[in-house]
């Protein structure tokens, strides 16, 4: 089979198998769609709010790609700083990961109270909050692995720190960062639908989903989730991408 | 003067478990166009001969020269391949092989930057590897990538710390006989660092032991062979007396190694 065919083919053909063992779960135990909600159930309660799905997974999106631009400019940041210097990855690493145990559920009333009506910025803000750590640590980790003769390489030849940077450093942690972005994309997601779900203020599909629950609309409420897993999917690919066109050297051939 | 000098060069390091002096008042010379072997016990301060020469490591006391200047930081006339080729995954072969150009002759036109690429790599019989990624290649042949990185910018000297050490021998055998195609195409003068005494012999002018830790010049041999030499030659009488009197050297060397004072 053509192989590019084949990356589009196999993974759907996954997808429909999955979805047909789920409605074939849901008929055997002839459950009812509050205690879970079959594929054929969710697609009406798609079409009849698609309008919502659109304008408010639109909401998500934006704001999940918000955090997640804030994730990489500060995460590559602090993984630049922890990367080069011992003593600030000491320094740095317990705060780090102290912050990254907090649920960032505990964190949602306390950023809402501590910005007030401030939606947008508060969902940007989760999404960033809990996607960064992935970064800077990758990065951090590419940089202090470097192995010293790379430096030397450049170094011997009296290149200058910003040069060596460039050249070497920042091209050998991508493979790393792209890595790293991969598991952020998903979590940055969280982030938004925590504040969504948690603090609803009428925008995004975490909204929608807590408008089904009130409703109990059941159906409505798995629709709202695989909408989340399809735009989950969707970010997951653009980075996939981003990674082929810029690191794509660090994949060897199949063998 | 010697293109390169070392006065009286003592260094020490100080290390988690005390100081450790690596070398004492190591004194030597090269002389241009000259290529010298290194060759010592394990540890014995061979690798911290090279840093310093680069310019990457500054000595406790003595002086280290080079052309006629006072190395006190890293110069760009210093060319360097490791045991590890250390090639950029993401550049191709050429771009590989430029990259010291771009760093000392920005102002070389790129056309020229690639001329003078793949005359070094077509001497090295890497014609028509030019545009492949190093992982495409085996290890005798990114090593042989590396060392024309190490002189594609005609440096004053190229320091080769172990660059075949860790090939098999038969591919060793072949880059010895490629760096002597090198050097009769593109004279340079060479330091290199080795564990292997038949390779010291069969690559270099002039054979210096070092001493065991903290080490100094212990023996400076001339090897008197013709300068194209054969790998039949290594089998000569001559060289097989240079060999054992290299071998002897060494001896003493190990029987000299101090351990780490605290």
């Amino acid at each position: 089979m053509n192989t590019n065919i084949g990356k589009v083919l196999i993974p759907l053909f996954a997808i429909v198998v999955f979805l047909l063992l789920w409605e074939l779960l849901v008929w055997v135990n002839q459950w009812p769609n509050y205690k879970m909600a079959s594929p054929t159930d969710i697609w009406p309660a798609f079409w009849k709010f698609k309008h919502l799905f659109f304008e408010y997974g639109w909401q998500t999106l934006w704001r999940t790609i918000a955090g997640l631009s804030l994730s990489i400019v500060f995460g590559t940041l602090i993984g630049l700083l922890m990367g080069m210097s011992k003593r600030i990855r000491d320094g740095l690493y317990p705060l780090l990961v102290g912050f990254n145990a907090i649920p960032k559920a505990t964190v949602v009333p306390i950023i809402a109270l501590m910005f007030v009506g401030q939606h947008n910025m508060n969902t940007i803000l989760m999404a960033f909050m809990i996607s960064f750590f992935p970064i800077a640590v990758s990065v951090s980790i590419g940089l202090s692995t470097l192995e010293p003769e790379y430096r030397d390489i450049l170094r011997a030849l009296g290149a200058s720190k910003l040069t060596i940077f460039r050249k070497i450093a920042l091209p050998k942690t991508l493979p790393e960062f792209f890595g790293a972005l991969k598991v952020a994309v998903t979590l940055a997601f969280i982030g938004t639908n925590l504040v969504e779900i948690i603090e609803p203020h009428g925008r995004g599909l975490g909204h929608l989903f807590d408008s089904a629950k009130i409703n109990s609309d059941y159906p409505l409420m798995f629709a709202v989730l695989i909408a989340l897993a399809f735009m989950g999917i969707l970010l997951y690919y653009v980075v996939v991408m981003l990674e082929k066109i810029f690191a794509g050297w660090a994949e060897r051939p199949a063998t | 003067m010697s293109l390169i000098q070392l006065s009286a060069v003592s260094h020490t390091f100080s290390t988690a478990t005390g100081q450790l002096p690596v070398l004492d008042s190591l004194s030597l010379s090269i002389e241009e166009g000259q290529f010298t072997a290194v060759v010592g016990p394990s540890g014995c301060g061979k690798s911290t001969l090279t840093r310093l020469i680069a310019g990457l490591l500054i000595p406790d006391a003595g002086e280290v020269w080079l052309h006629g200047e006072r190395v006190v930081s890293p110069r760009s006339t210093v060319g360097m391949a490791f045991q590890n080729p250390v090639l950029l995954e993401w550049r191709s072969i050429l771009k590989n092989v430029m990259l010291p150009l771009e760093i000392v002759s920005g102002s070389m036109p790129i056309k020229q930057q690639e001329e003078r690429a793949r005359f070094l790599l077509s001497l090295v019989g890497l014609d028509g590897f030019e545009d492949k990624r190093p992982s495409e290649l085996s290890g005798g042949m990114r090593q042989r990538a590396s060392l024309c990185r190490s002189l594609v910018h005609k440096p004053d000297v190229v320091i080769l710390d172990e660059p075949f050490g860790a090939l098999d021998a038969f591919t060793r055998e072949d880059l010895w006989q490629t760096m002597h195609t090198l050097r009769e195409q593109e004279p340079f003068t060479a330091l290199l660092i080795t564990h292997d005494l038949r390779e010291s012999v069969f690559l270099a002018d002039e054979v210096i032991v070092l001493s065991g830790r903290p080490a100094h010049a212990q023996h400076v041999l001339k090897v008197d062979m013709p300068a194209k030499r054969t790998l039949e030659d290594l089998y000569s009488p001559k060289a097989t007396e240079m060999l054992a009197e290299l071998r002897k050297q060494i001896q003493v060397a190990q029987g000299n190694t101090v351990s780490v004072a605290s």
